[in-house]
This record gives structure tokens, C-alpha cells and sequence, in this order.
């Protein structure tokens, strides 16, 4: 049984990446900010109902970690969820006429915002209520043992769900029944409105399965690469049947919790220094100038092309009818 | 053209707003992100950011205006290749625009929020009137006549079940059994009796004390296409995991528009023991018959539960399987034969009769046809229905019954409010309110949490003569 390694202070990656790699991260980065930031115009309109959480400010987690997977892996998420699906691979059209409520969308406009799914690119949610993805993450990964498949599930949860009972009988029968599930803690550092300062006992999440022997790091989640290296050691340890893995990844969120959330309860500031200094489409735009390996004039075309997939994304969106009434009455059941 | 800046909301209800303050000034260059203005409503103020890059060609409210409509154009924001001279056309439309824009012209504009409210709306009310007779009728169409069995044995309820398990487990690789003490001890109740010795620890799974985690874990794997039977102690305990059977188990594959199914079982005993006080003893029924997306099985005799325990297995939906601790040990004649199973949907008539019907599931099957009895020998032929399963519930069969005895007595363990027995009622009002002689009865639980002294749990509990005097009542006798 692994025991949990000592600190690895926000872990940073050595720079490895190819460029076809960088420039890969920068455009899928992009893609959801881009996405994203269409969703709360979208929103704003009025055509998008109900609860809406931007993943703005966190995407390289979810790019890093889906740059370590394989297609075949599986994941799930809370429901701060467009960015996983974007970055699984799902289409911007389909996820963007779900936000819609439009037959278009990946549940016909049933789900929404925060229940989205599609079992063709191992993407299972899109889950409502906090910390409740992190038992059936590791069903999933149970399967995979069950089936003896060697894939992993890669299961998402915030720093609020930490706080969760589930969570830690989830991290229990994990460890006890060594299943390959990697628990990715996106610490975007509020619970809602309420900071891991003033939330958690301890703010080091990634010893939050010390107690099970799961091992856990903490990475900087804003550095695509460190994320891409964490990620790598974490699906290593998994696929070699050595149970589950704990990955904290230090982000931030620029938006508030959801659309109405004004977040009052940080500072303009701090908020600015993440941007400035911190941001991770930045900082791979850095590295994608610095080495020479794409212009501003190239970037810039990528930037196009991003924003007029996400236009077309919108366009569907609003185009596409509403679900026919019909569907109120279909998918509860299944015929047996 | 230039880029439309809008009026943004804050929330679906919002439908205007203050302009507080605008962030930029005409000419000013701004990137995706850059915040622009601030907003205010009642509740709070928000941040409007730049969705688009390029130079703020105009502002067309000004700061501190009030009651600003949600989707007016407040701003006009000037692509790269646009100078001023692309502001001619819309400067002139915008003014108007931004006067004619109350509320309800800004929710004509937005047809998810307004009609997505009211089409729905509409159209449900729409289909359940016209779809609430053929409905209930296309499950009166379901019934059909039970095969009949030859060979028979005898089996205890407990046995039963555990064949069930066994069976399935040997004919689909894909089911295994999970739950506390399932496994080495062989079941808190000894129902799964020598499975882990036929099927090994990889098909019969000793979980820790943990409800809420393993229901998750059990559903996430219904969720890839393992089958799950899932043993709760008692369901007392399933109350931990209760948001994962409804949240997740039930409602996923609506939410996924039919992608993901979860063909899971969840079963343990249900209701009453003995002498184990008001946590340990309740009745689930009526919680988890709430719930569209589950089915509730409810099985009384070791038939019942071998035939519909084998069909929930098959089944490709979460199950809710309600046993009985107290019948585990009860003997039962079981049909005698490899394809034995039972419909799930179908209630069965357990004891013909001509006054009045009587209508129980699980234990208070045998606690009716005790009733019965009693009320043969004072001269009233009781008819009774089992159940078998409570949602989808066979409305055709006790509808059928009431149409010919005129009166309705309904029978369960648990508290009368909201319970089994109130929607029954509804139904035979529903469906038969011109045949029905009596107001329906019911005998249920009383309303107290269950008391562990033996006398007083007794008096608690519904028993058989409770049932006698309900159906002597809607007899007027």
C-alpha cells in the first residue's frame, strides 16, 4: 500500500511539451474560455436558464489532465462542467444548445447546464449535487477493474466537496479495493463564497486521503504542463493497478460561483493579479512566443478560428428548436 | 457591423436594471474579459465584461440610468477593420430601439426564458389531460394471464431469493452482489447464502459500513452496464444513500436524454421487524413510489420473490425491492422451474371474493388473507390483491376488482399519510368513482414513530382485525 508523499510545492512541470502539444493546449484552453465567455453573454441574454457556472480561469486543469488520459478514460465532474466537455472532445454546438434547453443538445435540452453526458467520449457528467460525482466516478473505475479494462476515471470535484462524508467513503472502498480512479480537487480556493481558509481544517487537500494511503500532490493548476506531468504520474500509478491517486490542483476562478454570484467576498485585486500573472492561456501563449514557434499573427489566426467555432456553437444554439413535447414523457424508463 | 454590448441579467427573473457606471470611454480599446461597466438590481452588483476584442465605438446609455431593460443595447463595441463610419446606420436605430424596450418586448426576445417557461407549461397540462385514461388503460391492457406451473417445491422466502441471485449471477456475468456482510458472512439475514462460495469474492463483494458511498459506487457502475444487486441491511440504512437513488440512480438517464441507463437493484429488507424500535422499523414504500424513473417491488410469498427478484435483475431500470424480515423465514410452494419469473407491473388476485377488495402488499398480504377468513365465516367474501409491485402500480387490477365489489379496503404497514393507501384511493376515485358504494378505507400504521415496548408496538402496527373491521365498515355491517 502507497503511502502519501511528502509536499511537492506547487509542483512545476519541466518543459517538455512539443510544440504541436503547446499549440494543441493553447487552442483547447482558448476554446473554453472562448465558449464560456459566449455562455455568460448567452445568459445575459436570457437564453440560457437556470444556474450557469463558468469555468473561466481554470482551464488548464482539465486540459492538462485530459493531455495525461487516453480517449479511453473515463470522467466525470460537478456540475462547473463545460470545460471537461469541450475538453473530452464533445461538441461546442451540442453542449452549448444543452445550455440553450434546445433539442440540440447533448440531453435534447432535458438536462442542462449541469447534467450533460455523452457515453461516446467517456464523459459521465455533469452532476447537481456537490461531491455525489466522486462515489459513481469510482463505480466507473470499478467497472473497468470489474471488466479488467485498463482504463482509468478520472473524477473531478471542487474544494467544497472535499467537505463532503461521501468523498471519504468513496476514498475508503478506492484505496481498500485498489480501483483506478484519480480524484482531481480543482482548488479554485471558494467553496461558492466561502474560502478553504474558512472552509477546511487543513488547506492541504491533497492530504485529504492520507488517512486511506491514497498518495496526493499539489500541483500548480494554472500551468498546463504541471497539470500534463502530475496527470502522467497519477494515470501511471493507476494503470499499474496501484489503486487510486489524489491530484489538488491550485486555480482560481475568475468568474463568480454562478452567473448571479457578485463575489463580493475577495478582493478586485486579487482577483487582477491571477489574471495578470497567473493566467493560464497566458502563460502558454508565452511559451508558444518565446520559443519561437508561433507568431502573433499565427496566434491570432487560432484566436479566429476559436471564436468563430464558438459563434457557430451559438448560432446552433439558438437556432435549434425546443425539445417537441412530446420528449416530457420519454427517458424515464426503459423498455424492458 | 459593430458588436451589440446588451443589456445583460443577472438571473432568469431579472428583467431590468441600473446602469451604475461605465468602466470605458468612447475610443477606448478593449479585450475579451476587460470589464466594462457595472450593473445593479436590488440585489446585487455585477461586473459586465467585454465578450468581443475591439474599440468602444459608442455609449448608448449613460451612466446612472435607471431601469434599463435587459437585452437594450447599451453599447456598441467596433471590430478591427471598423472605424466610426460603421456606427452611422445603427446610431439612428439604436436610440428608438432603446426606448421600446420594456420588459416584454425583451422576453419576446428571448425565447428560451419566456416561452420555454410557458410552451412546456401548456403543452404538459395539454398532454396529461388527454393522455391520463389511455395511460392507466395501456397498463390495463398489460395484464395477462400468469403461465402456470406444474412442479412445484417448498422453499422459505429466504431461500427464494437467494435462487434468484444465484440464477441470474450464473446466466449473465455482468451481476454481482454488493452490501454489508453479503459475502464471508453470508448476509445480516443469511440471504445470500452460499453465493460467495459459487461465485467468489470478485461477484460477491463485503462492502464497509458506508450507505451513501457504495449506493454511489454501485449506481456509477449501472452507469457502464454492470447490474448491481445491491443489498441494504435493512432499507432503514438506505436512508444515507437516498440522494444517490433518486438524484443519480432514477434521474440520470431523463437528464442524459436516454444515454445512460442504470440497471441496478437496490433490495433489503423493509418496515417493521420486531422490538427494534422506530429506527429500524418504517415502511419505504411510499417514498420511493414517489419517484418517476424508479420501479418498487414489493414481494409477499417466496414465489413472488424468486419470480420478480429474477425479473428486477433482468430488468434495465434502478429497482427498489422492498422485502420483509419477518417473512425471510416464511414457506412458501415455489414453481419448480429453470424460466420462472414474474412480470413486474402485475398484481395478483390472491383470494377471489365478491364484497369487498382488499388491497396489501409485502407482510400485510397474509395479514388480509387472515382477514378474509374471519370475514367468510360473517358472511362477507373478501377479494385480495397482492400487489407485488406498487410503482408502476396495476391499476387495472384493482380497478377491475372494485368495479365488481363495490368497496375498497386498503392495507399497509406504514403511516397512513401520503402512503400506498391515499394513492390507491385516488385512483379507484380516479377510475372507479361510480362503482365504488363506500368511501374507501384505509388501514395503515398509526402515526407514531414506532415504539420499541412490546405492547405498544402492537398497537402500532396494523393487524388482521383491523382489516376485518375496515372491511365491515365499507360493507355498513
Amino acid at each position: 500500500m502507497a503511502t502519501t508523499k511528502r509536499k511537492r510545492a506547487t509542483t512545476r512541470a519541466d518543459n517538455q511539451a512539443s510544440s504541436d502539444d503547446l499549440l494543441k493546449y493553447y487552442r483547447e484552453m482558448l476554446l473554453i474560455r472562448r465558449f464560456e465567455e459566449k455562455a455568460g453573454q448567452l445568459y445575459g441574454m436570457g437564453l440560457i436558464g437556470g444556474f450557469c457556472h463558468l469555468y473561466i480561469g481554470q482551464e488548464a486543469v482539465v486540459v492538462g489532465m485530459q493531455a495525461a488520459a487516453s480517449d479511453e478514460d473515463g470522467v466525470i465532474t460537478s456540475y462547473r462542467d463545460h470545460g471537461h466537455m469541450l475538453a473530452t472532445g464533445m461538441d461546442p454546438a451540442g453542449v452549448m444548445a444543452e445550455l440553450t434547453g434546445r433539442e440540440g443538445g447533448y440531453s435534447q435540452g432535458k438536462g442542462g447546464s449541469m447534467h450533460m453526458f455523452s457515453k461516446e467520449k467517456n464523459f459521465y457528467g455533469g452532476h447537481g449535487i456537490v461531491g455525489a460525482q466522486v462515489p459513481l466516478g469510482t463505480g466507473i473505475a470499478f467497472s473497468y477493474k470489474y471488466r479488467e479494462e485498463n482504463k482509468v476515471c478520472m473524477t473531478y470535484l471542487g474544494d467544497g466537496a472535499v467537505n463532503q462524508g461521501q468523498v471519504y467513503e468513496a476514498f475508503n472502498m478506492a484505496a481498500l479495493w485498489q480501483l483506478p480512479v484519480i480524484y482531481c480537487i480543482e482548488n479554485n480556493q471558494y467553496a461558492m463564497g466561502t474560502s478553504t481558509q474558512r472552509h477546511s481544517s487543513s488547506p492541504d487537500l491533497y492530504e485529504r486521503g492520507k488517512a486511506y494511503g491514497i498518495p496526493g500532490e499539489q500541483v500548480d493548476g494554472m500551468d498546463v504542463l504541471a497539470v500534463k506531468a502530475a496527470g502522467e504520474r497519477a494515470v501511471a500509478h493507476c494503470r499499474e493497478g496501484k489503486g487510486p491517486y489524489i491530484l489538488e490542483l491550485k486555480t482560481y476562478r475568475y468568474r463568480g460561483h454562478s452567473m448571479s454570484d457578485p463575489a463580493k467576498y475577495r478582493t478586485k485585486d486579487e482577483l487582477d493579479k491571477m489574471r495578470k500573472e497567473h493566467d493560464p492561456i497566458d502563460m502558454v501563449k508565452k511559451l508558444l512566443i518565446d520559443g519561437n514557434i508561433v507568431d502573433e499573427a499565427g496566434l491570432k489566426d487560432i484566436d479566429k478560428e476559436v471564436k468563430a467555432e464558438v459563434a457557430k456553437a451559438a448560432e446552433f444554439a439558438q437556432n435549434s428548436p425546443e425539445p417537441d413535447v412530446s420528449e416530457l414523457f420519454t427517458d424515464i424508463l426503459i423498455d424492458a | 457591423m459593430p458588436i451589440e454590448v446588451l443589456m445583460p441579467a443577472l438571473s432568469p427573473t431579472m428583467t431590468e436594471g441600473t446602469l451604475a457606471k461605465w468602466n470605458v470611454k468612447e475610443g477606448d480599446e478593449v479585450a475579451s474579459g476587460d470589464v466594462i461597466a457595472e450593473i445593479e438590481t436590488d440585489k446585487a452588483t455585477m461586473e459586465v465584461e467585454a465578450v468581443d476584442e475591439g474599440k468602444i465605438g459608442k455609449l448608448i446609455v449613460d451612466a446612472g440610468t435607471e431601469n434599463v431593460a435587459v437585452n437594450q443595447v447599451i453599447a456598441y463595441i467596433l471590430e478591427e477593420d471598423e472605424d466610426a463610419s460603421a456606427l452611422d446606420n445603427v446610431s439612428a436605430s439604436a436610440a428608438p430601439k432603446a426606448e421600446e424596450a420594456p420588459a416584454e418586448s425583451a422576453s419576446e426576445e428571448a425565447p428560451a426564458a419566456g416561452s420555454s417557461n410557458a410552451a412546456p407549461v401548456a403543452a404538459s397540462g395539454a398532454i396529461e389531460r388527454s393522455d391520463a385514461e389511455p395511460r392507466a388503460m395501456s397498463v390495463m391492457n398489460a395484464t395477462q394471464d400468469e403461465k402456470t406451473y406444474t412442479s412445484f417445491k417448498t422453499q422459505t422466502v429466504r431461500e427464494a431469493l437467494r435462487d434468484a441471485m444465484a440464477e441470474e449471477m450464473r446466466s449473465d456475468d455482468q451481476v454481482f452482489v454488493m452490501g454489508e456482510e453479503v459475502a464471508q458472512y453470508e448476509g445480516a439475514y443469511k440471504v445470500t447464502q452460499g453465493l460467495l462460495d459459487e461465485f467468489g469474492d470478485k461477484r460477491v463483494i463485503d462492502t464497509p459500513i458506508t450507505e451513501h458511498g457504495f449506493t454511489g459506487l454501485a449506481t456509477g457502475s449501472a452507469f457502464m452496464g454492470l447490474k448491481p444487486v445491491l443489498e441494504f441491511m435493512t432499507f432503514n440504512f438506505a436512508m444515507q444513500a437516498i440522494d444517490q437513488i433518486i438524484n443519480s440512480a432514477a434521474k440520470t438517464l431523463y437528464m442524459s436524454g436516454g444515454q445512460l441507463g442504470c440497471p441496478i437493484v437496490f433490495r433489503g429488507p423493509n418496515g417493521a421487524a420486531s422490538r427494534v424500535g422506530a429506527q429500524h422499523s418504517q415502511c419505504y414504500a411510499s417514498w420511493y413510489a414517489h419517484c418517476p424513473g424508479l420501479k418498487v417491488v414489493a414481494p409477499w410469498s417466496a414465489a413472488d420473490a424468486k419470480g420478480l427478484l429474477k425479473a428486477a435483475i433482468r430488468d434495465p431500470n434502478p429497482i427498489v425491492f422492498l422485502e420483509n424480515e419477518i417473512m425471510y423465514g416464511q414457506s412458501f410452494e415455489v414453481p419448480d422451474d429453470d424460466d420462472f419469473v414474474l412480470p413486474i407491473g402485475q398484481a395478483k388476485i390472491e383470494r377471489e371474493g365478491t364484497d369487498v377488495t382488499i388491497v396489501a402488499f409485502s407482510i400485510m398480504v397474509g395479514k388480509a388473507l387472515k382477514a378474509a377468513e374471519q370475514l367468510a365465516e360473517q358472511g362477507i367474501s373478501a377479494e385480495v390483491i397482492n400487489l407485488r409491485t406498487i410503482r408502476p402500480l396495476d391499476v387495472n387490477t384493482i380497478v377491475r376488482s372494485v368495479m365488481k365489489t363495490n368497496r375498497l379496503v386498503t392495507v399497509e404497514e406504514g403511516w397512513h399519510f401520503s402512503g400506498i393507501g391515499a394513492e390507491i384511493a385516488s385512483v379507484a376515485m380516479e377510475h372507479a368513482f361510480d362503482y365504488l358504494d363506500a368511501p374507501v378505507a384505509r388501514v395503515t400504521g398509526e402515526d407514531v414513530p414506532m415504539p420499541y415496548a412490546a405492547n405498544l408496538e402492537k398497537l402500532a402496527l396494523a393487524q388482521d382485525s383491523h382489516i376485518v373491521a375496515a372491511a365491515k365498515a365499507v360493507c355498513y355491517r
